[in-house]
């Protein structure tokens, strides 16, 4: 092993909540993890009331739940009791104007407070909650808010005139769009938030939820096809928490400052509600990406528990530690890294720098939770995900026809495979039941990622089994793209593929074949750029264009994504006969 | 190269980078990442095309002066002086 293996102090150990894998793997049952929340009566169960209410009936009101630090240093802190009762508002706000049980509430925000007290606050009605990235355009917005059947968006002034106001007539279901910087001046056919939040009582009874009535939407991305709508429960909250107190050793004296935005699923399950409910605080900044403003946060915040991704560890590291001398980060404990795998470089260098490693741990949207992990207790292999989780049986398949069958022979690559039935387990693709049934086979989830299993138990991420990109912790469908770049009139085809990237993993290119009579010059590729971002917004839309003649295509016209890459990369092209039109 | 070769250079490669966006209707003064709505794999791109065109290598610990647009140009105008 190329790596030496990162042991573990004794201190670390001690104070782990997780002291002895084995042991906690065999001890494990997700009906005593059950046991850890407090439910509501007759066997009901809310996210919300388990992340915020439940602290405060214990007494723990007062406590620090969320600080907001804004972009212009402004601090707004909310304790448990005053999260409590801003939810209750929401949730109010919601039900005066006929948003109730079921009805979907979508998110079009930065990390503002709104968004923390909108999430929390549609729960407890008992709406879904579908946050969007701020850093979408209007196509892959409008294609979420359609499939979800939006009833409710919150959004800024700005957010709704750039990227929403011009496409609103596409989601004709849409009831309401709360604007929370209205200023008492909302646009038209728009309300203001924070008018309506005064008006509404700060007391709510938590709408009757059940263990399996849907509570939150993602949208993930898969090759072909619209964005797929994850549908995840209330019943999610007990592996929210439990895997937070595992994977994150998260205590209820922790610090917790999680970097992901809630446009995705880190940053709605480990960035509200799996610290929430374990009573711990979290540290919510507004701005982006900035090293001395972060270890400043996290010296002066006194952070103890850091979820970052391997796209900000890298920028940290081009940056160098040299900088952190002169930042006091005695308080921070842990550190954990979700995203893309993080190259065992980067592993050795935390271990370096801050005297700890990141822990890397792998999931996806469809997952809901952490599902392999490194641990406080356990040594680091550096470059690896760790190990499954206590109640999670992780598994390396081959596909055999129409079945998947368990390949158990240490370091073969396969198909990272998982045996359903953790709570948070997504529970359909919104109307797209074929696609979700596609996911499984022998009763195993596919998760499309390559993997293998060494013979410590160790797993390591290979690559993608499909053609989907991973930009900065991203999944993108290149269908997507594609589509959006197809409605351009000088594009006569298109391929999107992801393209190494020393900082993101990957970014986006667009191969281009042409219409007759357009020049593929500097001029038309800037306007295909400038078209697809107006679409899609800079998360989604490619970073890099390039012309082709023809791409290359099978005898049934399908466009080779996987040849282009290869040649992208210089690999072998491997299987190459069913190439019919040559790429030039 | 003069100051104004140098407000040129700026615009043209914020241009290449966000070709969608008209740089007359963005305030000089604010984040380039909300002014142009662009992300951080931007901004990165915007550097490095900065360097290469005007051969100022920016430190990454430098990199929140060139956040705004007339924030920079000033950079720029002061490195190249």
């Amino acid at each position: 092993m190329p790596w030496e293996p990162i042991e573990k102090r004794r201190s670390d150990v001690e104070r782990a909540n997780l002291r002895d894998y084995d042991e906690a793997v065999q001890s494990f049952s997700w009906d005593k993890a059950r046991l850890l929340l407090d439910g509501l009566p007759d066997g009901a169960l809310n996210i919300a009331h388990e992340a915020v209410d439940r602290h405060v009936a214990h007494g723990s009101g007062d406590k620090l739940a969320l600080r907001w630090l804004g972009r212009d240093g402004h601090v707004e802190d909310f304790s448990y009791d005053r999260l409590r009762r801003e939810t209750n508002r929401f949730a109010n706000v919601l039900r005066s104007l006929g948003i109730g049980k079921g009805n979907r509430v979508y998110s079009l925000l930065g990390r503002l407070p709104a968004l923390y007290i909108s999430v929390l606050g549609s729960l407890k009605n008992g709406s879904v909650f579908c946050p969007m990235f701020s850093a979408f355009g209007p196509e892959p917005i409008v294609s979420r808010m359609t499939i979800g059947e939006a009833d409710v968006l919150v959004t800024t002034a700005t957010l709704y005139k750039r990227k929403f106001a011009a496409v609103r007539d596409q989601v004709p279901g849409l009831r309401h769009v709360l604007i929370v910087d209205a200023d008492g001046n909302p646009p038209e056919g728009t309300l203001d938030f924070t008018a309506l939040m005064q008006e509404a009582s700060d007391e709510f009874d938590i709408e009757r939820t059940d263990l399996q009535d849907m509570a939150l939407l993602h949208f993930t991305s898969g090759t072909t096809g619209k964005p797929k709508g994850a549908v995840h429960v209330h019943e999610a909250v007990v592996a929210h928490q439990v895997t937070g107190k595992f994977a994150l050793d998260l205590h209820q004296d922790d610090i917790f400052w999680c970097t992901a935005d809630p446009g995705w699923v880190t940053g709605t399950s480990y960035g509200i509600i799996s610290p929430l409910t374990i009573g711990a605080t979290l540290i919510v900044d507004q701005a982006e990406f900035d090293a001395e403003r972060w270890y400043s946060i996290l010296r002066d915040q006194k952070v103890t528990v850091w979820y970052t991704a391997p796209t900000a560890i890298r920028m940290l590291m081009k940056i160098g530690g040299e900088i952190l001398k002169q930042y006091d980060l005695s308080a921070l404990r842990f550190m954990a890294s979700v995203g893309e795998p993080l190259n065992p470089e980067a592993v050795v260098w935390s271990q370096t720098v801050f005297g700890r490693p990141f822990h890397d741990n792998w999931w996806q949207t469809e997952t809901g939770g952490i599902m392999i992990a490194n641990y406080a207790a356990m040594d680091v292999v550096p470059g690896s995900m760790g190990k499954p989780l206590p109640g999670i049986d992780a598994g390396i398949v081959e596909h055999t026809g129409d079945g998947a069958r368990e390949i158990t022979r240490p370091g073969t690559i396969g198909e990272l495979a998982l045996r359903p039935g953790w709570p948070s387990m997504m529970r359909a693709y919104l109307h797209e039941e074929a696609r979700y049934r596609k996911c499984f086979r022998d009763g195993w989830y596919l998760t499309g990622d390559l993997a293998l299993r060494d013979a410590g138990g160790y797993f390591w991420f290979v690559g993608r089994a499909d053609d989907v990109i991973k930009s900065a912790g991203h999944l993108i469908g290149p269908f997507e793209v594609e589509s959006a770049l197809m409605e351009h009139e000088a594009v006569a085809e298109v391929a999107v593929i992801g393209i190494p990237d020393e900082i993101a993993g990957e970014v986006v290119k667009a191969y281009v074949g042409l219409k007759a009579g357009y020049r593929p010059d500097d001029d038309l590729a800037k306007e295909l750029l400038g078209h697809a971002r107006k679409r899609l917004g800079p998360a989604v839309a490619p970073k890099q264009i390039a012309f082709r003649e023809n791409l290359p295509k099978t005898r049934s016209g399908k466009i080779m994504r996987r040849l282009l890459k290869a040649r992208e990369l210089g690999l072998p092209e491997g299987d190459i006969s069913t190439l019919e039109s040559e790429e030039r | 190269m003069s100051q104004v070769d140098i407000d040129q250079v700026v615009r043209e490669e914020l241009g290449n980078i966000a070709p969608d966006m008209d740089l007359d209707d963005i305030d000089p003064q604010g984040d380039l990442r909300e002014e142009l709505d662009i992300d951080s794999m931007d901004f990165l791109n915007f550097v490095t095309a900065l360097h290469q065109r005007l051969g100022v290598a920016a430190p990454e610990l430098d990199y929140p002066k060139l956040m705004t647009m007339d924030g920079a140009i000033a950079y720029l105008k002061e490195k190249r002086a």
